[in-house]
């Protein structure tokens, strides 16, 4: 089923500009399908996701994608070496009980990985934690600490960091806000980073 | 109202009788099958399917005069999961059995008399052998889709592994690649129930009384494993049968135990204790792993594949499609799977319509629009 033209959110948009068409990809934490549904008809790559909620399951079968009933954490320990050309954790890293094995097993199974990770540290929410003395609640990370998905809280910078302790090299890095790509000081300005990996 | 006959096909006359795996011979074979809605001119539409244990090949529509349509009508019929307006739909009984195809109750043509114990054992590979004839005879060389669950799942992923250039998809609903210790434990002691029925006497007791009460026994003992402990809390609980209090006797007290006699009481009205036996011990040795590991025999798979499983589902449980999964994942084949919260335990493959309608339908679509997103890695 195709739904009707929608605009494409500009992270889905960076995402379809990086991978080259008729790829593998695996996309982790699908949802409910829509970056791999766009990939599939835009970039006539071949996909599979990994999605852990029952509805989202559904939600893609019904879009006639592939995709497996498993959480990250497990999930990718199936799959044979380099199997896909990338492997796309966009908007899921921060909620994974093991970070670090997953992008590690990420760049085992992918040639490529793109990451797509929420900044916890733009500017409005270091204000916040500075002038009240309080957890950021942001538009982006609207969520309080008791209700938070997020089990993981990082920013643009402590992911580079990450990279290069773990001897990954960072392809590409863009720091977004809304429907921009922030130039200047993306780990102040911008609410998510995308980043493409390799090992 | 959609009606529909069973039909059956006669094949492996001798000298040309199925050779069976434990090495022993059957012949000939008859096999019973229905079908729904027609096949297409390029025969491209087929989907065989395959029931449970004690099913039969009425999976769907009425019998003329019934009341009662097939066990999967749920699922089979224009607009369902299984949609006849789209797909020829086969549903195949098996060898062993006792609703129309060649089992221990039909009459061994050397003899003049039943098999009984003299009918030779069957194995699932031995099932789906025999059925291969019936899909060579349907002259179709390319199945769409095989489907079943529980038993018609082992059978469905047989096909995929035995015959892949035949099998384009395989929905494998609430079912595993071996038999595991509590499936062989479960299954002996209904086989005991039966056997230790005086009027089962060696399986020879076709035109005598049947052992009736050893294959009840059997029967309640399937009925409880097919449940959960919540779908039975929710459906009976402790409620009595038409009593203010307990009997202090041994007569019924609760609703449970009503059911399982009424229920098991019906089944021994349908069913060949014998046929339990033989049926239950091909499930038995079931293992697709004994000689190779399971990737290794995934490897000659072609087939898209479509897993599901219920969270409550004890006796084929998720964790065993998910070792299913991994096999084929590893193998680079097309893989969804998804496990289905349900309360309903291993039934829930057959009460559990709704999600199961839509994963169906959707899948089934995919695969006959040739879109499938993953090719084979190599």
């Amino acid at each position: 089923m195709i739904k009707p033209q929608q605009q494409i959110r500009f992270d889905h948009q960076i995402i379809l500009e990086w991978v080259r068409a008729h790829a593998k990809v695996l996309d982790l934490g699908c949802g409910d399908g829509t970056l791999l549904g766009l990939l599939i008809r835009k970039k006539d790559c071949h996909g599979t996701g990994i999605e852990i909620n029952e509805h989202a399951v559904y939600q893609c079968i019904e879009a006639g994608l592939t995709v497996s009933h498993v959480d990250i954490d497990t999930g990718l320990i199936d799959y044979s070496n380099k199997r896909f050309d990338y492997v796309i954790l966009n908007e899921s890293l921060q909620e994974v009980l093991h970070p670090r094995q997953v992008i590690l097993e990420a760049l085992r199974v992918g040639r490529k990985v793109i990451v797509g990770i929420p900044n916890f540290c733009h500017i409005r929410a270091r204000l916040q934690i500075f002038f009240q003395g309080r957890v950021p609640v942001t538009p982006e990370l609207p969520y309080q600490w008791y209700d938070t998905p997020n089990l993981r809280f990082l920013s643009l910078q402590d992911f580079r960091h990450f990279c290069s302790n773990n001897d990954i090299r960072i392809l590409k890095e863009v720091g977004v806000a809304g429907n921009k790509i922030v130039q200047l000081q993306p780990n102040l300005f911008a609410h998510t980073g995308l980043y493409l990996l390799e090992k | 109202m959609h009606i529909v006959e069973t039909q059956s096909y006669t094949f492996a006359e001798p000298p040309h009788e199925l050779k069976l795996k434990s090495g022993e011979k059957l012949g000939p074979i008859t096999l019973a099958y229905e079908t729904y809605g027609a096949l297409n001119c390029d025969k491209s539409n087929a989907i065989l399917l395959f029931h449970s244990l004690t099913g039969d090949a009425h999976a769907a529509f009425y019998h003329k005069g019934a009341d009662k349509p097939g066990w999967w009508d749920s699922m089979i019929g224009p607009g369902k999961g299984f949609d006849t307006d789209k797909y020829f739909v086969i549903c195949s009984n098996v060898i062993g059995g006792c609703k129309g195809s060649t089992g221990p109750a039909s009459i061994n043509p050397k003899t003049g008399l039943p098999f009984g114990l003299s009918f030779p054992f069957v194995t699932i590979e031995d099932m789906v052998a025999a059925q291969k004839h019936l899909i060579d005879h349907l002259e179709i060389k390319r199945l769409l889709c095989v489907s079943g669950g529980s038993m018609g799942g082992l059978q469905a992923l047989t096909w995929a592994t035995q015959y892949p250039d035949y099998v384009q998809s395989v929905i494998a609903i609430a079912t595993n690649t071996r038999h595991t210790a509590q499936q062989i434990a479960l299954h002996e002691v209904a086989r005991q129930a039966i056997m230790s029925d005086p009027d089962w006497q060696d399986g020879d007791y076709y035109g005598k009384s049947i052992p009736a009460r050893g294959l009840a026994l059997a029967r309640m003992i399937g009925h409880i494993t097919y449940m959960s402990d919540k779908s039975m809390d929710e459906k009976f609980g402790r409620k009595l049968i038409a009593k203010e209090r307990l009997g202090y006797d041994f007569s019924h007290d609760f609703e449970v135990e009503n059911y399982l006699k009424y229920r098991s009481g019906n089944f021994v009205q349908r069913f060949d204790a014998n046929s339990y036996l033989y049926i239950s011990k091909a499930l038995d040795y079931f293992d697709m792993s004994a000689e190779k590991k399971l990737t290794d025999i995934f490897s000659r798979a072609k087939a898209h594949f479509l897993v599901i499983s219920f969270t409550s589902d004890w006796l084929y449980p998720s964790y065993q499609s998910k070792e299913m999964v991994r096999a084929l994942k590893a193998n680079d084949l097309d893989v969804s799977d998804i496990e289905i919260n349900s309360s309903y335990g291993h039934d829930a493959f057959l009460v559990e319509v709704e999600g199961q309608q839509k994963l169906i339908t959707h899948f089934l679509s995919r695969i006959q629009k040739g879109a499938a997103h993953v090719s084979r890695g190599r």
